[in-house]
């Protein structure tokens, strides 16, 4: 038996850290808003390595019971955390990477005037991270996977008197609640089914069911209901729409949010409920399908991009679509762990694509960069190891993950294999593609004179000088220690490890294949490490050796490539298909039609017709006291009269 | 004998005949006679009914009247008298100084 973890304090350390600096940090100064937001996220981190450490040596699941909360009946609910080795992982990477990134943001958000608020906001999002990790049943989770979409659109929209960011959150926001509205479905049907959202009940009725046939078993239902969830909350087709928009935020929300942990929150989610999904053959097969097709059309997408942003955010769909293929092809444990190297990698490149953006000034157009590695030499050598480990190029972490992605992929079906691979070399292409744009050939960017408008967006102000100039210490720490981890954050994949670190969650029941499939294992991964250094040479021939080849190929392709770098047109679509009839039948039918005559009017007419009665009931009172009398002998007649036909009806 | 009713329906008649003289007049004297008849007219209905039910109740309740209603005349002619000293009328609608 574990000792008591008292795991609560993790997720209440950081709301501790919100509280303090959203009610006094206004007042503060910087340096305390600071250091209650570092102090508050890095105890949380500490603690929960502690627990994790003593937690380790067991192999069951740890839970701990707060408080009760809905009692219905049977029906229980109770505000409980749960720890087993797949939340270990998620806690280590939402509480270090979340650390790290606060470390960052101090030095990234030093001169803005909202500076308490912004850390209020990213400790607010710690808090329900965490409570969403940590939950012992699907409605606690529910109360996490809600509060991190709202600590989402208070971050995206943090420079809210830009018009752009208030739309962005807004459309974050709505997108989102599309997809949990189906989780909550989902809920309600695990209710109505099992009688129970507590995990560990929920599952143990599941366990003894067989594997469903056909569409029609609630199982396929919820696992199907499950996954729209997960596609709003982690960007996948068609609800993916809204994470390129995210990019409005401030960048290390971007690194931290809408790249490392919030995002991969549907990951957890359908990893989490990998019982239902196992026993829903179908489910699992959406899940395939929508997440191979989602990394393949989100990678096409961020080869078109100029925003140094917008690529990272759509490379982080095609990723988080990577690991959707993952748990689709019942490889869980694969999917996490991409989920955690993706975790380093991709925050490392936001912050590092921070770094680059306070470098010059405000600007995130990849045309106007360039030559930059020889004035920030950290952020280049970091940005280029986070690159080589996306792109999947041996032995960085990315390189660990998605070949046993890959792999796994092509035992079940070699179609999503030979997907992934095209993906993969996508991916590097045009991760290469922004590595060259930004830090070789000749710096292009605008004088210093111009950089008047990316300061107020940014607030960066103090450099004066015209270069490009490295980011101040406190940014390239936590560049450095992620830089680190995805060095080394694949090792842990060697023989098979991290699969055997996840086994007393996902590996007892349903026995895998044996994973040493020898030569074509050796093969594949020759193929698509040969795929993402063939990306890496075709971006060099394009970006470096001959830049004006781009422009031609863009020509030659024609609409093609204004479709790709408009998005496919995917923004206009919804907008025509969804929001244009739903704002016409809102304003003809629901303002106009209902609003205005139905209720409008019935309020209108109820309040005339109260004055038009008072004007001819006011006629009785005149002020003339004969006619009261009047009145009384006339009421007092009445009643008599009354009377004595009631004394006769008698 | 003379039934009940007759007395009842007398006593309604100048009961009515009061209240439409209240109504109708102007002159503060035919009002205050006018309240006399309707008191009178209630005076009647309880000797009528105190000699149905053989009830004394109902004629004691009369002398209190007669001598509420004596009071009253007494004071209300003195007012009367004051009201015509001062205004020159007897006319209600013009003793209307309070009225806003």
């Amino acid at each position: 038996m574990t000792p008591n973890l008292n795991l609560w304090l993790i997720p209440v350390l950081p709301l501790a850290g919100a509280a303090i600096n959203g009610f006094f940090g206004r007042k503060s100064s910087r340096t305390a808003v600071s250091t209650v937001a570092l102090v508050f996220s890095g105890a949380a981190f500490a603690w929960a390595l502690t627990s994790v450490l003593r937690f380790l040596p067991s192999e069951a699941p740890y839970q701990e019971y707060l408080a009760h909360w809905i009692r219905a009946g049977n029906f229980a609910v109770d505000f409980a955390l749960y720890l087993d080795h797949l939340s270990v992982v998620m806690l280590l990477v939402v509480t270090g990477v979340g650390f790290l990134i606060h470390i960052y943001s101090v030095g990234y958000m030093w001169e803005d005037p909202s500076y308490y608020r912004f850390f209020c906001y990213l400790n607010l999002f710690l808090f329900f991270m965490l409570t969403l990790v940590l939950a012992n049943n699907y409605l606690l989770m529910f109360i996490g996977w809600e509060g991190v979409g709202l600590a989402s659109y208070l971050l995206i929209g943090f420079w809210f008197t830009k018009d752009s960011a208030a739309s962005a959150g807004k459309k974050a926001f709505i997108v989102n609640r599309i997809g949990d509205f189906g989780f909550l479905i989902g809920l309600f049907l695990l209710i109505q089914h099992f009688g129970s959202l507590t995990f560990t009940q929920v599952f143990e009725q599941i366990q003894p069911l067989g594997v469903e046939n056909g569409t029609s078993g609630p199982l396929t239902a919820v696992g199907i209901l499950l996954m729209v969830g997960a596609c709003g909350k982690s960007a996948q087709i068609p609800l993916y729409v809204w994470l390129p928009d995210a990019m409005e935020g401030p960048t290390p929300v971007s690194a931290l949010i809408h790249a490392a942990t919030m995002v991969t929150a549907g990951v957890y989610m359908v990893a989490r409920s990998h019982v239902i999904f196992e026993r829903a053959p179908i489910a699992l097969t959406v899940v395939a399908i929508v997440g191979t097709l989602t990394a393949l059309f989100a990678a096409t997408i961020g080869v078109a991009q100029t925003d140094i942003k917008k690529v990272l955010a759509y490379s982080t769909v095609s990723q988080l679509g990577y690991m959707f293929m993952a748990c689709g092809v019942g490889a869980f444990s694969a999917g996490i762990f991409h989920l955690m190297t993706h975790a380093f990698f991709k925050g490392l490149l936001f912050l590092g694509a921070g770094s680059v953006i306070h470098a010059v000034g405000g600007e995130q157009d990849m045309r106007k960069m360039g030559g930059l590695k020889t004035y920030i030499p950290v952020t280049f050598t970091t940005m280029l190891i986070a690159t080589c480990a996306i792109a999947g190029i041996p032995p960085l972490a990315g390189f660990w993950s998605k070949d046993e992605i890959l792999w796994k992929a092509y035992e079940a079906n070699p179609v999503y294999w030979v997907i992934g691979a095209i993906t993969a070399f996508i991916t590097s292409f045009y991760m290469f593609r922004l590595l060259f744009m930004t830090f070789w050939g000749d710096y292009k960017g605008i004088s210093v004179d111009d950089h008047g408008h990316a300061h107020a967006t940014h607030g960066h102000e103090e450099h004066g000088h015209g270069e490009p100039h490295e980011s101040p210490r406190v940014m390239l720490f936590p560049l450095i220690v992620l830089a680190f981890l995805s060095l080394v954050g694949g090792l842990v994949g060697i023989h098979n490890g991290f699969e055997h670190f996840l086994e007393p969650v996902f590996g007892s029941e349903f026995p895998k294949a044996v994973t040493s499939g020898g030569n074509t294992e050796w093969l594949l991964m020759g193929v698509s490490v040969l795929f993402s250094i063939a990306g890496l040479v075709l971006a060099y021939v394009l970006y470096v050796s001959k830049p004006y080849l781009p422009q031609r190929i863009a020509d030659s392709l024609g609409n093609f490539y204004e479709a790709v770098l408009h998005k496919y047109y995917v923004d206009e679509l919804y907008a025509a298909v969804f929001v244009k009839p739903l704002v016409n039948a809102s304003t003809t039918v629901l303002w106009q039609g209902v609003d205005r005559k139905v209720i409008d009017n019935s309020i209108n007419d109820a309040a005339d017709g109260a004055r038009h009665l008072s004007d001819e009931v006011r006629h009785m009172q005149s002020g003339n006291l004969r006619s009261y009398a009047g009145w009384i002998a006339a009421g007092a007649a009445i009643v008599i009269a009354y009377m004595t036909w009631l004394g006769v009806g008698r | 004998m003379v039934p009940l009713s007759d007395y009842l329906v007398l006593s309604g008649i100048l009961f009515a005949c009061g209240v439409a003289g209240f109504l109708i007049k102007r002159n503060i004297i035919t009002i205050f006679m006018s309240i006399e008849l309707m008191l009178n007219g209630v005076n009647l209905s309880f000797v009528a009914f105190a000699a149905h039910w053989h009830a004394l109740a109902g004629q004691i309740f009369v002398f209190f009247v007669m001598v509420v209603a004596a009071a009253e005349a007494a004071v209300g002619l003195a007012i009367i008298i004051a009201v015509y000293r001062a205004r020159e009328t007897l006319n209600v609608d013009q003793v209307n100084l309070l009225k806003l």
